[in-house]
Formats: C-alpha cells, sequence, structure tokens
C-alpha cells in the first residue's frame, strides 16, 4: 500500500499577517535564545576557570560575531519574554479579540526593540567593563 | 505512573500520551523564566561590569548562585521542550527527526549541567 504524503503543521498554507507573523517570531527567537543559553553557559565555566581564561572569554564574548549574538539574544529575550507574556494571557482566554490581539501584537514588537537595544547596550557595558 | 486503565486513555482525548503535561510545564516554566530573566538582568545591569572579581562576588552569594542554578536547569528545560515541539512540527522524515531530537536534549543536558557545575564552583569558591 502506498503511502500518502501526511501532512504536518500547516505552516504553509496561512496567509502572511500580524498573527502569524508574531507566532513564528516566537519560534525564531526561542531558537536564538536555544543558542544564547549555550553562550550563557561558556560565560559561567570561563567564570569558574578563573581569571585567566575568564579574559580571553571576554575577549571572544567582545569580538564583532558574537556581539552580533549577543545582540539577537537580547533582542530575542525580549520579545520571546513580552510575547511569552502575552501568550500566557491567551491561555488564560484572554485578549482574543482582534482590535486587542492587534493592539498586544504591536506593543509587544515595538516594545522587544526598544527594550532589546537597551538591554544589549547594557551587555556591552558590562562587558567593555570587562575588557 | 497513571491509575487509568489503557482503554480508558485511547478513547480520551488527545494522542494519551504526555502532551497535557509537555504543554502545562512549557507554561510552568515559562512563568519561572519570567521572574528569573528579570532577575537576571537586573543583577548584570547592577554588577557595574564584568569583571572576573565582580562576577565571582556576586555568584558567591548564596541567593544569587541558588537563582543562577534556577536559572540555567528552568531555560534548559523550557528549551528543550520548546525545541523538540519546533522539530516535531518542521522534520517529517522519522529518523531525522529522531537524529535531530536527540542531539539537541543532549546538548542542553550537557551544558545545563557545565552551568550548573560552573555555578556551584563560584559559589564555592573555587573560582577564585
Amino acid at each position: 500500500m502506498a503511502q500518502r504524503a501526511r501532512p504536518l503543521s500547516p505552516f504553509l498554507h496561512y496567509r502572511w499577517q500580524y498573527t502569524n507573523t508574531l507566532s513564528i517570531l516566537h519560534r525564531i527567537t526561542g531558537i536564538l535564545l536555544s543558542i544564547g543559553f549555550f553562550v550563557l553557559v561558556y560565560w559561567l565555566a570561563a567564570v569558574a576557570a578563573g581569571p585567566e581564561s575568564y579574559q580571553s572569554a571576554i575577549g571572544i564574548l567582545g569580538s564583532p560575531p558574537v556581539q552580533l549574538i549577543l545582540f539577537g539574544t537580547a533582542f530575542s529575550f525580549c520579545y520571546h519574554l513580552l510575547n511569552g507574556v502575552r501568550h500566557l494571557f491567551f491561555d488564560l482566554g484572554h485578549g482574543f479579540g482582534t482590535r486587542t490581539a492587534r493592539k498586544s501584537g504591536w506593543a509587544v514588537a515595538i516594545g522587544a526593540l526598544a527594550l532589546g537595544l537597551g538591554l544589549w547596550m547594557v551587555l556591552r557595558a558590562g562587558l567593555g567593563g570587562a575588557l | 505512573m497513571s491509575l487509568r486503565s489503557p482503554l480508558r486513555r485511547v478513547t480520551g482525548l488527545g494522542s494519551a500520551k504526555g502532551g497535557a503535561s509537555h504543554w502545562y510545564v512549557q507554561r510552568v516554566t515559562a512563568v519561572a523564566l519570567v521572574l528569573l530573566g528579570f532577575w537576571f538582568v537586573a543583577a548584570l545591569a547592577s554588577l557595574g561590569g564584568a569583571s572576573h572579581a565582580n562576577v565571582v562576588g556576586w555568584l558567591a552569594s548564596p541567593i544569587s548562585s541558588a537563582l543562577a542554578v534556577l536559572l540555567v536547569v528552568t531555560a534548559a528545560y523550557h528549551a528543550l521542550l520548546g525545541l523538540q515541539v519546533v522539530l516535531e512540527d518542521y522534520v517529517a522524515d522519522h529518523g531525522k527527526r529522531l537524529a535531530a531530537l536527540l542531539l539537541v536534549k543532549f546538548a542542553l543536558v550537557v551544558a545545563a549541567v557545565i552551568g550548573v557545575l560552573a555555578v556551584l564552583r563560584i559559589a564555592f569558591g573555587a573560582a577564585a
């Protein structure tokens, strides 16, 4: 018997609009945060290994490619946190009205950009102090 | 361990596996991470520069090290559950999906253990 190709998540059929944009961004930022988690563990391990290895780790963390990862992590952290709280309200049955959902969506997007930029500057300043 | 019979389980809703608890734990860890996330950012911001002495001094306090351990474990668990859903949704091939799930889970558990041991090392004064 030939096995029919079975459908998975219907993510290719949706019309592109703010709802699924915010939803897929939640997943993308979640994946980025998972990468950021490994950076966090690397940082903790470097602290535990002593001042000398910490200094070389700070050098790596301050390099442009890792700075880009840190910026992505900072933005993802803010977006995933804000949109996560939005989803927790959805889970409790609140905020499903079209106007409310659109408003909370905009608040999440703008808030994440603003807070993400702020958080990145805090991280930069902190790492700069250690260089 | 469940007291429900297999028949009760298959006639119930859903796949009768651990879906409900997966969903629920994802949200419990989410709430915990909101609190731990705020704590972590506030702590980093008030560190006054991430010099080795500053970080060690901060993580040497029992409350900081306890919360740092909780942050590492909770973040790893939340990431594991989330990445599992993403892989199960988008990787159709069974073999590739299983391989990806195992890789992600092993990597996260290894990273979590390294993170916890690092914090404990600092907390017990072995990082100076």
